[in-house]
Formats: C-alpha cells, sequence, structure tokens
C-alpha cells in the first residue's frame, strides 16, 4: 500500500506500531474467485486448473461484497484463478462497484476481448491488471504457457482501443525476466499503463520451483537499484526484504498478514495473506456464523498475528528496523522459522538456515487445484534467454 | 512534499467522494475519485473533518473541536496536505 499521510502530530514509527495492532477492515484485501484456469502457471501461488465444487455462488459472494460494504472495505483485488472465467464475473463486478468496493482484478486477458473491454472502459471504479512474466513471448511462455504472452498483449490492445485509460500490467520478478525490467517499463510505456513488479513466494506451485526461479543474490540488488530509481513502478509493498540495502522503498515496509492483508479464496475460507494457502494460516470462513466481519475481527490466529512478534534470530541485526525480517510466507513455505531471516536476506543471513533444509522436509502448501496430464511449461535456462524486448 | 498555502478562515467540507473509516490510530480517508488512501493520524483530526461542514471556517471547526490556538498551525500543516490529496475542498 502506498498511502499519503496526513495529521502528522505523531511519528510514522507509531504509526507502524498501529499497522502492526491491525485495523478496523483489511486495506489490501484479495478475493479470489475461482480455482478455475486456462492457464497452468508454474509458479501459481494458488496452485490453481480446476473450479472447486465448493466454491462461493453468485449469491454468497453477493452477501460477502455487502459485508465488505459494511466493513467500508473500499476495494478489493481480485483473482484466482482465472476470475473472469466465472460466468458471473462482470455481474459480481458491477453489484460490487455499485455497492462502493472497487475493483482491482487480475486476468491473463483470456475473456478479455473488444466488447469487454469497452465494457470495462464504461464502468467506472475499475482497475485491471493484465499479467505477464516475460517481456517477450520466449521468456513469458516459458513460465505461463505457450500462447500466454500473444494473449496478454491482445488483451492490453483491446484496453487500449477502447480507451480504457491507464490499466497495469503485473509482472512476477524472477531469475530469467529479472533483466528485461526496462523492456516490461517500455512495454508499459507505450500502452500508457503503469507497471507493477511484485515477489516470487514459494507458494501454491511455486514451492516446487522457487529454488530455481527466485532471483540471485546480485539479481535483488540490480532490482533494488532499479526500483529506487523509479518511484512511479508499483510494487504491492512486496519487496520490503530489500530495504535492508538502504533507503527503505516507498511502502509500508512490514508484513502486513493479518494485520492489513488477508485473502478469501474462492471456497471462502480466510487467510493471513494471499501467499499462505496453508492451513496453519486459515483464520476461518465467510459462510460460517458472523462472516468475514467476524473472522477478521476475532480470529484467534489473526489477533496472534497483531501482536508484537519477537525478532528472534534477527534480533541483534542492525537492519530489522528496514526489513522487519521479511516475508512470513517465503520463510514457512522455505522452512524457515519464522522469527528469523528472510530466505532471501540481502545480508546473506538466511542462507545458512536454507541450506540446511532440503525441499521435501518443507511445509506443502495445501489447497491445490492443480490439472493433471497436462504438460507443463519447460523452464528454459537463463543463459539462453534474450534479453531484448519484442518490438 | 510541497505545502499548499492553506487558508484556515475559509469554509471547507470533508469531499462527497471520500469515505472516512474509523481506525485506532484516526481514520483511513478513502478517495473513490482519485482512489487514493490516505492516513488520518489522531482521532481529534478526525473529529475536525467531520465538523469542517458545518461551521464557516476551518478555524470555526477547529474550535469546535477543542483545539487549542496554539495547536492551530500543526493542523493547518495536516488539513493542507488533506486539501492537496483533495480529501477536503473549499466550499
Amino acid at each position: 500500500m502506498r498511502a499519503d499521510t496526513a495529521g502528522q502530530p505523531r511519528r510514522t514509527a507509531a504509526l507502524t506500531e498501529q499497522f502492526k495492532a491491525g485495523l478496523a477492515a483489511p486495506i489490501c484485501l484479495t478475493w479470489e474467485l475461482t480455482y478455475a484456469c486456462n492457464l497452468a502457471c508454474v509458479h501459481c501461488l494458488s496452485a490453481s486448473g480446476r473450479r472447486d465444487p465448493r466454491e462461493l455462488s453468485t449469491a454468497e459472494c453477493m452477501r460477502v461484497v455487502d459485508e465488505l460494504e459494511r466493513m467500508q472495505v473500499f476495494y478489493a483485488n481480485i483473482g484466482g484463478g482465472e476470475p473472469t472465467l466465472r460466468p458471473d464475473f462482470w455481474d459480481l463486478l458491477d453489484y460490487s462497484v455499485a455497492h462502493h468496493v472497487g475493483i482491482k482484478f487480475s486476468t491473463n486477458g483470456v475473456r478479455l476481448d473488444k466488447r469487454a473491454a469497452q465494457r470495462l472502459a464504461r464502468t467506472g471504479y475499475v482497475d485491471v491488471q493484465i499479467s505477464i512474466d516475460g517481456a517477450t513471448a520466449e521468456v513469458n511462455d516459458a513460465v505461463r504457457g505457450i500462447g500466454s504472452f500473444a494473449m496478454a498483449r491482445r488483451a492490453m490492445d483491446a484496453l487500449a482501443e477502447a480507451g480504457f485509460g491507464e490499466f497495469k500490467i503485473s509482472i512476477v520478478v524472477t531469475r530469467h525476466n529479472v533483466s528485461q525490467l526496462d523492456a516490461f517499463k517500455q512495454i508499459a510505456d507505450e500502452y500508457g499503463a503503469r507497471l507493477r513488479v511484485t515477489r516470487l513466494r514459494p507458494s501454491g506451485r511455486a514451492a516446487d520451483c522457487w529454488d530455481d526461479l527466485h532471483p540471485t543474490a546480485a539479481q535483488q540488488r540490480l532490482l533494488y537499484d532499479w526500483l529506487c530509481a523509479r518511484p512511479d513502478v508499483l510494487t504491492g509493498d512486496s519487496f520490503f526484504h530489500l530495504s535492508a540495502f538502504g533507503s527503505p522503498l516507498p511502502g509500508l515496509n512490514l508484513c502486513g498478514a493479518g494485520r492489513v492483508v488477508c485473502l478469501i479464496d474462492p471456497v471462502g475460507d480466510v487467510y493471513a495473506c494471499p501467499f499462505v494457502l496453508h492451513e496453519q494460516f486459515r483464520a476461518g470462513n465467510v459462510r460460517q456464523p458472523g462472516g468475514f466481519a467476524r473472522v477478521w475481527r476475532e480470529s484467534e490466529l489473526l489477533r496472534r498475528l497483531r501482536e508484537p512478534a519477537s525478532a528472534g534470530a534477527c534480533a541483534s541485526c542492525g537492519q530489522f528496523d528496514a526489513c522487519q525480517g521479511g516475508c512470513m510466507a517465503a520463510k514457512f513455505f522455505t522452512g524457515l522459522p519464522l522469527d528469523g531471516p528472510d530466505p532471501e536476506c540481502v545480508l546473506g543471513h538466511g542462507q545458512p538456515e536454507l541450506a540446511s533444509t532440503c525441499l521435501p522436509d518443507r511445509p506443502r502448501p495445501s489447497a491445490g487445484h492443480s490439472r493433471t496430464g497436462r504438460a507443463a511449461p519447460v523452464l528454459i535456462p537463463a543463459d539462453r534467454i534474450a534479453t531484448r524486448a519484442a518490438t | 512534499m510541497h505545502h499548499v498555502a492553506f487558508d484556515l478562515f475559509r469554509a471547507y467540507r470533508l469531499s462527497p467522494a471520500v469515505s472516512l473509516r474509523a481506525e485506532p490510530f484516526g481514520a483511513l480517508a478513502y478517495h473513490f475519485g482519485t482512489r487514493r488512501l490516505s492516513l488520518v493520524k489522531s482521532p481529534e483530526l478526525v473529529t475536525v473533518l467531520r465538523l469542517l461542514d458545518s461551521h464557516d471556517s476551518a478555524a470555526g471547526a477547529l474550535d469546535a473541536a477543542g483545539v487549542p490556538i496554539r495547536q492551530r498551525a500543526r493542523y493547518a500543516v495536516a488539513l493542507a496536505a488533506l486539501a492537496d490529496s483533495e480529501v477536503i475542498g473549499a466550499r
């Protein structure tokens, strides 16, 4: 979250403490509408593919929107799976906007044809985010599947042609695309779009490829410098572990899980954040009496996350104030202690622990909906990837 | 951060496009037009915002909220920032 601040009587540090203690409602609510997806990205954080028969019905989704309106959750980040595959997606979008819950949705572009783009251009209070993970079809399709780059570009063309205005292009930074940052920015600039880059977490299917895909230490430094020079690039506050390099990146610079962030998954389960789909971080279900509001306010798990946390092994590190120990999900799914360094700690403090955990010993993400019997995209070696953007 | 001149003796109002959500530290102000989220960092400032519309000047709202005159300058800075992000506007 990047917010303006007004009313400076108190120091920012005091405000950070307030955020740590939790808010009356989330600021950044992610709501995944379906596990169904036309793609099978190797790093899908929700391990999506097949629809879950228990997914919330249209009426149930509308009740959740009603609740979000009452709680003054100003907008929801809609994802999946591929949310536009739900036949009621457009109705839910209209319903939500009419109830003062703005929609920011992520899509791979599969349903974003000219007609849909025109419809979106007419709807107020909707943000669209198109996901790509390479600035070229070669790099993108290796992770997201053959044809997915062309599909995303078609959707971007449709939005531009419909006069939608500024949409977002969203990238998960990997070892293979970090060298394309300038090319991504160029694509965004060409469309008048906003670039958003976020961190790869070892969640969902990414648990199995994180070791090969997460940026190297040298690439993290490059990424930090690149972001510092481009404050107009959005990050979803996901790179706060990089703040230990020096001056903090814009944003909250703390783990928002259960404090300002949470996830509602397609079956109504509420998790502390979008990257911890594991029963240990499941706070409740919106179908329970009291609904989402009660889960947010009363869940023991969320309350625990709002209590002051021990810095643990990081207590003696001079940079703890900058990085706050990093990302809970990254630690959890790499088998690291939650009160210790991030596996990608820029000072290398996560390395010894990371080297001692091997993949089979790490916690397995739950709620997998991957399709079987389908060829997964093939990873290509970094040295074979062209870094020039497609023109 | 640039500072806009803020005239305490003009009439202001909370933007009709803004929704205030009470929080332990004060409030979150969300502008549905600009889609920007602002933090209102004290409950006293929230009270002032809610009083703006019913007073002929920002100073009047500050008085009604019980803000001592010696603190006015500090509040003027906060109000200027909120005016800058269109949370409040002159009427």
